[in-house]
């Protein structure tokens, strides 16, 4: 069969949106190639946002991998770039001399991002924010250089300025205007998102305008048009985006400042396509990709000789993705004459709405703060309600919003999924997670603000069953299970392997997966530390091995060393044995002990054995360091033995198992040299009494511990931890720090169950008896042989020739 | 250039440990071997498509390995990456004779 040819020019997210389009209409009908510039499959360039603040990684963001082209039959050259279309023979050359071509031809090429024309502009260390070279790139700087200058305060810039910010970079943003965002906010909420990220660090140079970058080769400063300077390692251009429209223009196709489309994004040119940012379509260029996803769809009907009505444009709304601001906005934001507006101003809670009405009608809007009206807004303005509709949906209750919706509107404007499509999913394949709904739907799998309404949705559509539903989030994707409800089938009808509670529980899989086994071991040894025996097999590789495995395969090292306290004859020790095995690395750690990294796996019962010390479980989902400052006896501000109590601690908990890592810290006054405030206990001393502070993290996400309560004595201290830990053991879901788990039941909660001195009692007796069947792993492992051979040693076999 | 194929022992069935990888380092190369739960056994490469981790040490289920540094799940079968990672590590035959375990390098 001679199929019809679609080359599409530009694989990025409008373009390859459209390809599934047409896959959804016409599979198989076309035989579709794509050219990309980039090198990578086609990604959500949103996401380089959250890449660049750490929240999620490159391979991650992948929209549709390679094998999805594979699968449907398109040709892919990606890292090639279209440099010539010539309309008359109806065919494209590329950057490589390769010549194709095609009965339709669709330009995807997108934007080019604006370089302000400055001198200095090429210097080495200034980039834009646009594609993954980019965000390489900035990450790259941060770790050689401090200092970064973002120009331009809009949605892109400060996007980028919050990144530069998390990848530790001092970060000053200029901005050409008096306010940030001027085109999605008004001065009042402008000057709110200010302030909020001048607390989270950012400077800001505003009313200045860029005259030129100096430097050598490098950049090293920027000078402005009033002659003042400032310097920087690095500049970030987010001035703006211009439509990438060279090539069209070469190829004879009718330009403004994008190309020229009709209602079904034809150009002047016969069999000649545009799509996304670089369509200008009645005198409009978005940058947005939902309205970029309506465009596609109109597109892939009028190419596939469906009926659809033409693209009519899009209102626009912007949300802001930096974690700690909640800004949102739609179409008209600007007051004049004939407008009216509702306002609602709280500056003490940093709160404010604005709604902008015209004759009647709500046309636009501005959140800053509290944004859970976003949607409702959104859904409102879209279809120009009267403000009425808007003051008796403000009395409903948010469930009702979603049965309002009629089937045909937006919910996901990213990936444009309709109420009617959810629905439908929820019904039909019986979802009843927003996870799941997510996976199926693709709804909220881009900017994930539609996730509110997704959530109310599901629960509009599954009635009563939802609560127990969407309580509940799996153990892990092998079963439907929560984390209670396994917990409580293995105490009722008493498991006692993860094997049988797979089978007797109905898991989807035979063994289960690197999530829920590891869970599972867990559970089953805290309900039963007596007779449970530990599955190796099923510990991550750390618990298995008893070390930290390197990248490279060898593993490290950390003896314990109680309470950051050690001794001359320990450190020979250490040091002996990092000769005798050429250890590469010894590194005092964060944690008050020595490392030694870089240790052979074969090496590793041997190295134990000369060391002769206890392991310190650098590994383990169990104790980890206690932390002490030196205390009374030599510091002049010490009202307590900080090192005696961090002792005790260490050495009572050592190798108990919890749901994930517990640090501790013990200082003796509340200038808290040791960081109590940031562990998962911290004990501070003060003049006659300790206090007790839990849920501290100083990790990932990092949190402030609270404090739990105020003990005269050592004893007291124990027993507060006792309780605490066992409580932890006992509620927490596998791999939840106290951090989490001290959030989500509440620390009132906390404090009212271990107020109750037999509850207290209670939980010491369980700890102390799983405590009491814990042994030394080190030891155990020099001293067993089967061990030593199964996990540490390789076979060495020679070939015969 | 002719390629040999090589059978070599390279373990004892019954002092294999089931669902806990070992590491076999036969030259230059290094192959991980699994016993799975239903006994079978399979010889997979000892280096993960995707940053060379070692698969030997990983958590077995079923006839796929997680591996111990990003996760990746290896199939020991067919040595592919299962979606939406890819990638695939070079598998080796395992034959067993009486308690003797083969590789066919
Ligand atoms: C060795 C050490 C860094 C150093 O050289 O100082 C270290 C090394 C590792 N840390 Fe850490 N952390 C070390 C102190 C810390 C600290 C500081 C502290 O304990 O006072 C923190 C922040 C405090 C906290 O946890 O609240 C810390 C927060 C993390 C996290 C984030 C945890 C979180 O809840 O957000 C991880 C990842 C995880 O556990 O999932 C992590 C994970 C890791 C791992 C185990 C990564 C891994 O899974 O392979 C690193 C092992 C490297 C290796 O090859 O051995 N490490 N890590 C420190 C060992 C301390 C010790 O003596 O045991
Ligand atoms: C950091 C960042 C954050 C963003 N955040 C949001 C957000 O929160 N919400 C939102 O809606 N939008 C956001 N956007 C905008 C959104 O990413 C774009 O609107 C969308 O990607 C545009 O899609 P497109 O297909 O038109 O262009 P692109 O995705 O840019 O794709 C065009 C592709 O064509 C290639 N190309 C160009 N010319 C050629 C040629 N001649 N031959 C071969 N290939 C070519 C280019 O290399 C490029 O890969 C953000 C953008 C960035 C950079
Ligand atoms: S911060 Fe911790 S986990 Fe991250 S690289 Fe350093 S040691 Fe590894
Ligand atoms: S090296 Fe195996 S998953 Fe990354």
């Amino acid at each position: 069969m001679n199929q019809e040819k679609i080359v599409m020019i530009g694989n990025g997210m409008a373009g390859v949106r459209s390809v599934e389009e047409i896959l959804n209409l016409r599979p198989d009908h076309f035989h579709i190639t794509i050219f990309g510039t980039e090198k990578y499959p086609n990604y959500n360039r949103i996401q380089l946002s959250k890449v660049l603040q750490g929240d999620t990684t490159i391979s991650d963001i992948t929209l549709n991998d390679w094998s999805w082209y594979e699968e449907n039959g398109i040709q892919l050259y990606p890292g090639e770039t279209v440099v010539r279309v010539d309309t008359e023979a109806k065919l494209v050359q590329t950057s490589k001399e390769r010549i194709v071509p095609y009965d339709k031809l669709i330009m995807a090429t997108g934007s080019l991002p604006f370089i302000v024309p400055i001198p200095g502009a090429d210097k080495e260390g200034v980039t834009a924010f646009r594609d993954i070279q980019d965000c390489e790139k900035m990450m790259s700087v941060s770790k050689e250089y401090k200092k970064a200058a973002v120009i331009g305060g809009g949605l892109l810039g400060l996007e980028a300025a919050r990144g530069l910010l998390n990848l530790g970079m001092d970060v000053d943003v200029i901005h050409l205007s008096c306010t940030l965002m001027e085109r999605q906010l008004d001065e009042t909420a402008g000057s709110l998102l200010q302030k909020e990220l001048e607390k989270q660090g950012v400077n800001f140079f505003m009313n200045k305008q860029t005259a030129e970058i100096f430097g050598d080769e490098r950049v090293e400063g920027i000078r402005f048009s009033d002659g003042e300077t400032m310097k920087t390692d690095l500049v970030v251009m987010a001035a703006g985006i211009r439509p990438n429209v060279s090539l069209a223009q070469e190829s004879g196709i009718d330009v403004n400042r994008g190309i020229l489309v009709n209602d079904y994004m034809e150009t002047n040119i016969p069999d000649v396509y545009a799509v996304g940012e670089c369509a200008e379509h009645r005198d409009v260029v978005y940058g947005l990709v939902a309205p970029l996803y309506e465009q596609g769809k109109v597109m892939a009907a009028r190419i596939c000789g469906e009926p659809a009505a033409g693209y009519a444009g899009s209102v626009l709304s912007t949300q802001l993705k930096v974690s700690g601001v909640d800004v949102f906005s739609v179409g008209e934001i600007t007051e004049d004459e004939e407008t009216k507006t509702i306002k609602m101003f709280d500056d003490w809670k940093g709160m404010y709405k604005k709604i902008v009405i015209r004759d009647g009608k709500m046309t636009g809007a501005v959140l800053f703060g509290d944004t859970s009206e976003g949607n409702k807004l959104l859904r409102l303005i879209n279809k120009k309600a009267d403000v009425e509709e808007y003051m008796g949906a403000a009395e409903e209750a948010a469930g009702n919003m979603a049965a309002a919706m009629a089937d045909g509107e937006l919910v996901c404007g990213c990936s444009g999924v309709t109420k009617g499509t959810i629905t439908t999913a929820i019904r039909q394949d019986g979802l009843t997670t927003f996870e799941e709904v997510k996976a199926c739907t693709s709804a909220s799998r881009s900017c994930g603000g539609c996730k509110p309404l997704v959530v109310d949705l599901l629960a509009h559509t599954l009635g009563d069953q939802f609560e127990k539903a969407d309580q509940k989030e799996p153990v892990c994707g092998c079963t439907t299970l929560s984390r209670d409800e396994v917990v409580e089938s293995i105490r009722k009808k008493g498991l006692t392997h993860t094997r049988e509670v797979m089978n007797v529980l109905g898991w989807q899989t035979e063994d289960g997966c690197s999530k829920c086994r590891p869970a599972l071991n867990y559970y089953l040894g805290m309900i039963n530390p007596m007779e449970y025996e530990d599955e190796k097999e099923s510990r991550f590789v750390n618990e298995r091995m008893h070390a930290n495995i390197n990248k490279d395969g060898t593993y490290s090292v950390v003896p314990r060393m109680y309470g950051g306290v050690t001794s001359a004859k320990d450190l020979r020790k250490i040091a002996d044995v990092a000769e005798k095995y050429d250890v590469p690395l010894i590194k005092v750690t964060g944690g008050q002990r020595i490392d030694l990294f870089g240790v052979k796996k074969e090496d590793l019962p041997d190295v134990w054995a000369d060391l002769d010390m206890p392991s310190g479980y650098a590994y383990g989902k169990t104790l980890r360091t206690v932390k002490t400052c030196v205390g009374e006896h030599f510091c002049r501000f010490g009202t307590q033995d900080s090192i005696s109590m961090g002792i005790a601690m260490e050495k009572k908990f050592e190798r108990i198992g919890t749901p994930h890592k517990v640090k501790m810290a013990v200082s003796a006054c509340p200038r808290n040299c040791a960081e109590s405030g940031i562990k998962d206990i911290g004990v501070v001393g003060v003049e006659g009494a300790w206090e007790i502070y839990v849920g501290g993290n100083g990790g990932t996400h990092l949190r402030a511990a609270d404090l739990l309560c105020k003990v005269k004595t050592n004893d007291e201290v124990l027993e507060m931890i006792g309780a605490f830990m066992q409580y932890y053991r006992e509620d927490a879901v596998y791999l939840e720090r106290t951090s989490v788990w001290v959030e989500r039941v509440g620390l009132d909660h906390i404090k009212e169950v271990l107020a109750d001195k037999a509850a207290r009692d209670a939980f010491n007796t369980r700890i102390d008896e799983a405590l009491s069947v814990t042994k030394e792993p080190w030891k155990e492992i020099i001293e067993n042989k089967k061990i030593r051979k199964e996990l540490y040693e390789t076979e060495l076999v020679s070939l015969t020739k | 250039m002719e390629k040999t194929i090589e059978k070599v022992k390279a373990a004892s069935f019954q002092e294999m440990p089931e669902k806990i990888g070992q590491t076999i380092r036969i030259g230059s190369v290094e192959i991980a071997l699994f016993k799975l739960a239903d006994g079978h056994v399979r010889a997979i490469e000892n280096r993960c498509p995707h940053k060379g981790g070692v698969l030997a040490q990983g958590i077995v289920s079923g006839e796929h390995v997680f591996c111990p540094m990003h996760d990746w799940r290896i199939n020991t079968t067919d040595g592919k990456a299962a979606a939406p990672d890819h990638g695939c590590v070079k598998t080796y035959d395992v034959k067993i004779e009486g308690d003797d375990v083969y590789i066919f390098v």
